[in-house]
């Protein structure tokens, strides 16, 4: 049973923590150590991912780390997931690059540092080994994704972060090179990687493998497996999808929930930006209760050292905004992850329109020869056709002529018979691969947004505890007035 | 000059004015050490006016010994309104309440209940109520800075609002006007001086107030007691009326820039209201197209909801108790730069005919004529009163800022209990969830 551990202590910041994947990936070191009989490996993972203090820190909530990892442990050791190599990979460092791009121009941009080290490997000493590391530029995940999307088009391919930064409150910036803008990408592409690396089919591709292993002669790999060839053209899946007639309605109804969510998603998060600046406001003006009180204490004599004290309090509570408006981009992050997903999801809904609709092309053809076939053996005219007319116009074709033309058309039926059965076979194996992932996915997605929605409860809770910190500093200052 | 007060006036006499002890600083408490103000070791010395007349100096604190065994159990809420008070019994309670408005084909106005409970003889029963609008108050106001011109009249609410901008039937405009009323009325009966003051009695007691002819007498009147012949260049302010002015000055800048701080958080904060109303109805709306997560979407808007009624207490509760406090106490200041500026009218004119008078006596040996020591014991009792109401005044200054400004940090600490108890009940129901569906897998 392969197995991914994680190691994050050392390459993220805690505070960056997405605990929806984290939990995912939590999990995955409690099973990977449930499961594997070697316990110095599972030790060693323990101890690379340093305390479990830090791990519960990260969660910043009254619910221990244990109890967390105990409620999804069991989901996941029954699901049976197949998980994957015992590698553990990271996305530790972004860097920026100049170089010449395909047009021969100067360029600037930025390349991530990918570490990836087998899970049981230790050094001499014991330390974990030095990580096999490789640098890769953001359009490099794109084309992995790319290329994951046309093989395996039955999968709802994990999304990437966003390439420009949208939905922002004004403080932060929408600057590609902004740092914090490209530690957030960081981690997202991480968290992309991880869940690649934890999906029972994806995990398996080569190209991944290589993606991570390979920095010279991966991009030439990719281009190498002709998967250009097999995407489909837009313009196709377009007309399939206001042409085809049946589709299969738990799809057709899929289709219509993503577009709902990802409408939803999207004024959230608009929304959610606004109300981040009007917080930010409300936050800052206080600073000036800070001002004002020291100057006021300057002319009082029994009031002033409370006045003085409480205005430092006040511009605490200024203060205390950034780091808490910081720690709810990351639920921002989760929403917006689930936002990409939607699209995702989507491609999959047309790729079955697509195929539907080629199914049903190829039994329309079918049976139109079909009856082409009948009216020539029976001499009736169902269909109307314009060689009909003029047959009839000018003269019977020849016994021989009207043989030869039944033969062809039955062995253009046998063609399409044969045709459509293996449409059918397609179509039928898609559906049960695509509506496989699609379950997966609806219980990831389903506990990945519950995990981000109580993560959002406790920043809230904790925002709350640091306001009542604050104006009760305040009131103790005031009372001593 | 000090019409309607009771108390003799210490004068010059054996003691330097200055050492005896001002009715007003009130002997039975302990002295607040050292007032904000420095006051300068030198007083003004008079310049050797002697009549010799010991003045007897009935002090309150005397006459309030006599009625205390009189007096009624204290109202808890008076007495927790000003516990800084002059620590004498009290005798006089009032009370501002119950507003009703009047429809008449004139006009329409808000007439409040003022009820009364005292034992001082000076009223005739032991309990009053009687019904008053604004103009009645402002009346008693003017009547008593006309008729105390020494002292310090706390000031009222606003007189004049524009009509088309506030409702002034509105029950929250009635409702903080009625507080303020309360409190000035409160403030002026616990004034040692002005809570004898006839034209408060009067107020308290009487049926109809007839403010017609008092309206009428007021300008003459008033201009004679404050008759102070101006043109009097003061020469040497003391220093301790020096610190005051500029106390107010630098003061009264604060309480701006305090209120200008308060205006900018209300409306940052009511246009943060708006954008989360819209914030939580999202989640409602995301709930509707969900199954599992339903119930955790619709508890999220829950608590954004349960959160923005709490921000609308804590900035209803600003606008109405924060700000008129703060707008009454610049009010404050302002009335009490104008007696200071009085003060300084005082003492000029006394020092200006002095100056006429000596000048007079070195020539033909005029005697010091009576007017001139008239003026001077104005000044010193002008100085006297001042001085002792302002230790009082910063006294209830420090008690009132001190409640005002606990009182804000009490709101905002409610507004986030509020929403923490929200958002953590909700955690509960999250992770009650989890651990059903756990356990309705494991089954």
């Amino acid at each position: 049973m392969l197995c991914i551990s994680y190691n994050f202590i050392h390459y993220v910041k805690p505070s960056l923590e997405l605990p929806g994947l984290f939990s995912v990936v939590r999990m995955r070191i409690a099973s990977s150590a449930d499961s594997s009989s070697n316990n110095s490996r599972s030790q060693m993972i323990m101890a690379d991912s340093g305390s479990s203090d830090e791990v519960a820190v990260i969660c910043n909530t009254d619910i221990t780390s244990t109890e967390s990892e105990n409620n999804l442990i069991n989901t996941m050791v029954e699901r049976g997931t197949a998980l994957l190599k015992k590698m553990e990979i990271s996305v530790a460092e972004a860097d920026k690059r100049t170089g010449k791009n395909t047009v021969n121009m100067q360029e600037t941009y930025t390349v991530y540092l990918i570490e990836t080290r087998p899970a049981e490997s230790v050094s001499e000493e014991g330390t974990p080994a030095a990580p096999d590391t490789l640098w890769r530029r953001y359009s490099e995940f794109e084309l992995l994704r790319t290329y994951l999307l046309v093989t395996y088009p039955y999968i709802i391919v994990p999304p990437l972060p966003e390439k420009r930064a949208e939905f922002v409150w004004h403080k932060l910036s929408a600057d590609n090179l902004d740092p914090d803008f490209v530690e957030r990408r960081r981690v997202g592409l991480e968290n992309f990687l991880l869940r690649l690396a934890s999906h029972p089919v994806l995990s398996n591709d080569n190209i991944f493998f290589l993606f991570l292993t390979e920095e010279k002669g991966w991009r030439e790999a990719v281009l190498e497996t002709g998967f250009q060839d097999k995407a489909d053209s837009r313009l196709k899946s377009l007309s399939a999808m206001f042409r085809v007639k049946n589709p299969d309605k738990r799809f057709t109804a899929l289709k219509h929930y993503s577009e709902d969510l990802s409408t939803v998603i999207s004024q959230l998060l608009r929304i959610r930006a606004r109300v981040a600046d009007r917080l930010y406001g409300v936050y800052k003006v206080h600073a000036n209760y800070g001002r004002v009180f020291s100057e006021w204490s300057a002319i009082e004599k029994e009031m002033g050292d409370g006045l003085q004290s409480a205005g430092h309090h006040m511009d605490t509570y200024a203060a205390s905004i950034d780091d808490i408006l910081e720690e709810e981009e990351h639920y921002a992050d989760q929403l917006k992850e689930y936002l990409f997903y939607t699209e995702a999801v989507r491609s999959v809904c047309r790729k079955h329109e697509l195929i539907q609709y080629e199914l049903e092309m190829a039994a329309q053809d079918l049976s139109y020869k079909k009856q082409q076939k009948e009216e020539l053996e029976t001499g009736t005219v169902r269909i109307f056709s314009l060689k009909g007319m003029t047959s009839k116009l000018f003269g019977q074709e020849t016994q021989e002529q009207r043989e030869s033309k039944v033969a062809a058309l039955e062995q253009s039926i046998q063609e399409g018979e044969d045709a459509l059965k293996e449409k059918n076979a397609e179509s039928q194996e898609f559906v049960e691969k695509a509506w496989n992932d699609i379950e997966r996915f609806n219980e990831q997605k389903e506990k990945d947004l519950r995990e981000a929605l109580i993560s959002y409860a406790i920043m809230q809770i904790s925002m709350c505890k640091k306001g009542i910190q604050v104006w009760s500093n305040a009131k103790e200052c005031f009372n001593k007035m | 000059m000090s019409v309607g007060a009771p108390r003799g006036l210490a004068s010059s006499g054996q003691k330097l004015i200055t050492e005896i002890l001002h009715p007003l600083s009130a002997a039975e408490e302990p002295l607040s050490p050292g007032p904000d103000v420095t006051i300068s070791a030198e007083k003004d010395k008079e310049p050797g006016l002697t009549n010799g007349t010991p003045v007897e100096i009935s002090s309150p604190a005397s006459a309030s010994v006599l009625l205390s065994r009189l007096q009624l159990d204290g109202d808890p809420e008076a007495d927790a309104h000003d516990p800084f008070g002059s620590g004498e019994p009290r005798d006089l309670f009032v009370t501002v309440d119950d507003p009703k408005k009047h429809v008449s084909t004139m006009e329409t106005y808000i007439t409040y209940r003022v009820s009364t409970k005292t034992t001082r003889i000076e009223f005739d029963l032991p309990e009053y109520s009687v019904r008053r609008r604004y103009q009645d108050f402002d009346w008693l106001r003017i009547k008593l800075e006309d008729s105390q011109p020494t002292h310090l009249v706390p000031p009222l609410p606003e007189k004049f609002v524009m009509k088309g901008v506030v409702d002034r039937f509105s029950e929250e405009f009635v409702d903080t006007r009625m507080k303020a009323l309360d409190k000035f009325l409160k403030r002026v009966a616990d004034h040692p001086v002005l809570s004898f003051n006839p034209h408060l009695n009067a107020f308290l007691t009487a049926k109809d107030l007839n403010k017609r002819q008092g309206l009428a007498l007021l300008t003459k009147v008033g201009e004679s007691v404050k008759n102070v012949a101006g043109g009097y260049k003061l020469r040497a302010r003391p220093a301790e009326f020096c610190a005051m002015g500029e106390y107010l000055d630098t003061f009264s800048q604060k309480l701006g820039t305090i209120d200008r701080i308060a205006q900018r958080i209300l409306r940052e904060q009511s246009e943060y209201l708006t954008e989360l109303r819209e914030y939580g109805t999202v989640y409602s709306t995301w709930a509707g197209s969900e199954e599992q997560l339903q119930r955790p979407l619709e508890g999220v808007a829950g608590c954004v909801t349960t959160s923005c009624g709490a921000l609308e207490d804590l900035s209803d509760n600003m606008s109405q108790d924060f700000l008129p406090v703060l707008r009454e106490y610049i009010l404050y200041i302002e009335s009490m730069k104008n007696v200071l500026r009085k003060r300084d009218q005082v003492q000029a004119e006394y020092e200006g005919r002095l100056e006429a008078a000596v000048l007079r006596k070195q020539e033909d040996r005029t005697p010091i004529p009576v007017e001139v020591e008239k003026c001077q014991d104005k000044v010193e009792c002008f100085n006297a009163d001042l001085k002792a109401d302002w230790e009082r005044w910063q006294r209830n200054k420090r008690q009132d800022f001190k409640q005002l400004l606990t009182g804000m940090a009490d709101k905002n600490i409610s507004y986030y209990e509020k929403s923490q108890a929200a958002w953590e009940s909700l955690i509960t129901l999250l992770q009650e969830k989890q651990t059903e569906d756990k356990t309705s897998e494991t089954n």
